[in-house]
């Protein structure tokens, strides 16, 4: 397996995902005494090519690891981060790349990628449960962690209207929103 | 595998409460007389929110000690994570002699998270003696825990931009005194693990994970590593003194030559790992550069820094079970964190256990879900459901756990093959 560089990681999401591509940012840091570089790499694509950003992340490593997705509400649109890691089991030479994928509230839909990573499946739940992003496709639909009676349509990392608001407990010192 | 026509199929649920684990978790298996054919993991018993706690309520540096309580075992690994991406979100570098010194109390964790992993594992097969005698051992790690932080368990070590406390000369010596009492009873419970009958007959060729699954299920740590994916964030990515280490992965085929993944291969892994934090602790000693262990020792203006700070960061560490990843996003004018992001490794071996449970034994998921050392908790009770009948029928933990001795004596009788 050939390893690039992060700016080669870069060029080569370009070439593969074309008008598909927003953007991308580069993080590098100096750590302990060696000042060996922890690298990360973010890459921003359209809903439409994420499919494709996946299956490309698929070519630049066998297996890659997905860690986990994170969701963030952003007023308007929900930003998802699949937290994948390439080119592990060499020395110093892993990657943690993060494919960024916004998505407008109205329209909250993602494709599954469980048919090319099978152990994306329990994060795919929950972000379905948590966040209310539907994930198309998944093949498997019950909740991850929310019990079985916990209400439709209320979704707890939302900060918007639909969040766990009404179900707190206002304890002492806690101003009601 | 099916069930054929005539033959009555049952469903277990095992747990939520577990022999096997710490923390409540449901597996519901489809068992075929003896044989397991279907396995179902029902989680969520005991989510507590930790994550909506940090978007909602608390600010960066309280979320430090709430981290710490995600987890009662890797209670380092976690604030370890959570720092390293407040610090990459906001540009704050610690100094060098409190990165060696975060790697020492890391690796201290490993030490006693194995042997009480490795106890709870002598235990499930019946095996009371080597539990007493590990949890002895263990021991002496925790009470160099406690001469080192101040607690045994929760250690609040961490702060960003540094440690709370710093590793003095003074304090070398004893250190030096628990790692070498290690070293001298290394070879013994090297024996008792590798060399004994009883565990070998339980644990070879037992909950198979091949590599292709480990690969594909995302396993982590000695999970995968004892399925021969050799991969370790300390050894991958460059974080922390780690970087200098030079660390390496640890396969069991460095002992013996083969890799199979079984139950056998992922005490190798543990137990070398034991070693390995020894010579890892060693060198930190050995090389600590001097210097300031905190960069900002005043807790409101680090506040205000990060009350203004703009960015998202991703912390990655090595836990004993295997990586653990943090994701922080931070807005400006926020006093809580804008997203937070937690992933467990046993999040993602769990996903492995339908794998390595599919084709066992009833009497073989105390071990085998125990291999994977889930950081979940132990079973009261599970209930035999007949899928005809619909007829519950309820299993004690201590009949389960029963189930599981009786196999052992078995064994060593030569009764069953």
């Amino acid at each position: 397996m050939e390893i690039l560089s992060p700016e080669e990681i870069v060029e080569s999401f370009k070439a593969a995902l074309g008008a598909g591509f927003v953007n991308a940012k580069i993080y590098e840091r100096e750590v302990a005494v060696k000042k060996n570089l922890f690298k990360a790499i973010w890459i921003y694509v359209k809903r439409d090519a994420f499919r494709q950003a996946v299956e490309h992340i698929c070519k630049l490593q066998e297996y890659p690891h997905l860690a986990i997705i994170s969701s963030s509400d952003q007023e308007n649109s929900v930003a998802l981060i699949y937290h994948f890691t390439i080119y592990y089991g060499h020395h110093l030479q892993e990657l943690s790349l993060g494919l960024c994928v916004s998505l407008p509230k109205d329209d909250l839909k993602i494709p599954t990628i469980t048919d090319l990573i099978p152990g994306a499946i329990f994060t795919e739940r929950e972000t379905q449960e948590m966040m209310g992003v539907e994930v198309v496709g998944i093949p498997d639909n019950r909740r991850l962690f929310l019990p079985e009676d916990f209400p439709e349509g209320v979704y707890p990392w939302r900060k918007d209207e639909t969040g766990p608001e009404d179900m707190l407990r206002v304890l002492p010192g806690r101003q009601k929103k | 595998m099916t069930a054929s026509e005539g033959v009555e199929r049952y469903t277990i649920p095992v747990g939520p409460i577990h022999p096997a684990l710490k923390e409540p978790i449901r597996l519901d298996l489809g068992v075929d007389g003896e044989e397991i054919i279907d396995v179902d993991i029902i989680m969520g018993q005991v989510h507590r929110g930790i994550e909506w706690l940090g978007m909602n309520r608390n600010n960066p540096i309280q979320n430090i000690y709430l981290a710490e309580r995600v987890c009662g075992i890797c209670n380092i690994c976690h604030p370890f994570a959570y720092i390293m991406a407040i610090e990459q979100a906001t540009g704050i570098t610690p100094p060098e002699r409190a990165e060696y010194i975060r790697v020492i109390i890391a690796e201290m964790e490993r030490i006693h998270s194995h042997l009480l992993w490795a106890g709870v594992a002598a235990h499930e097969v019946g095996f009371e003696s080597v539990f007493y005698l590990v949890w002895r051992v263990r021991e002496k790690i925790m009470d160099l825990i406690e001469y080192v932080t101040g607690n045994r368990v929760t250690k609040a070590m961490f702060q960003i931009g540094g440690v709370r406390r710093d590793i003095t000369e003074e304090q070398f010596p004893r250190i030096r005194k628990t790692l070498d009492y290690y070293k001298s009873i290394f070879d013994q419970l090297k024996t008792v693990f590798l060399d004994d009958r009883t565990i070998r007959m339980r644990a070879k060729n037992v909950g198979v994970l091949k590599r292709e699954d480990a690969l594909k299920l995302l396993a982590v740590g000695p999970t995968a590593r004892a399925s021969g994916v050799a991969k370790d964030v300390r050894q991958d990515q460059a974080y922390s003194a780690y970087a200098d280490l030079d660390i390496k992965a640890i396969t069991p085929d460095i002992l013996t030559g083969t890799i199979i993944g079984d139950v056998y291969d992922r005490i190798i892994v543990r137990l070398l790992e034991v070693k390995q934090s020894i010579e890892i602790i060693e060198r930190c000693l050995d090389e600590m550069p001097p210097g300031a262990t905190l960069i900002e020792p005043k807790l409101a203006k680090l506040l205000k820094t990060l009350k203004t700070a703009e960015g998202e960061g991703v912390g990655r560490a090595e836990a004993p079970r295997g990586e653990v990843i943090h994701y922080v996003r931070l807005e400006t004018g926020r006093e809580t964190l804008a997203t937070w992001k937690i992933r467990a490794p046993t999040y993602v071996n769990l996903m492995s256990i339908p794998t390595i449970l599919k084709g066992g034994q009833i009497a073989d998921v105390p071990i085998v879900f125990a291999s994977i050392d889930p950081c979940m908790s132990c079973t009261n009770r599970a209930v035999v459901v007949d899928r005809k009948t619909n007829k519950k029928s309820i299993m004690t933990y201590e009949e389960l756990h029963q189930l599981s001795v009786e196999k052992t004596r078995k064994l060593s009788n030569g009764l069953v093959k």
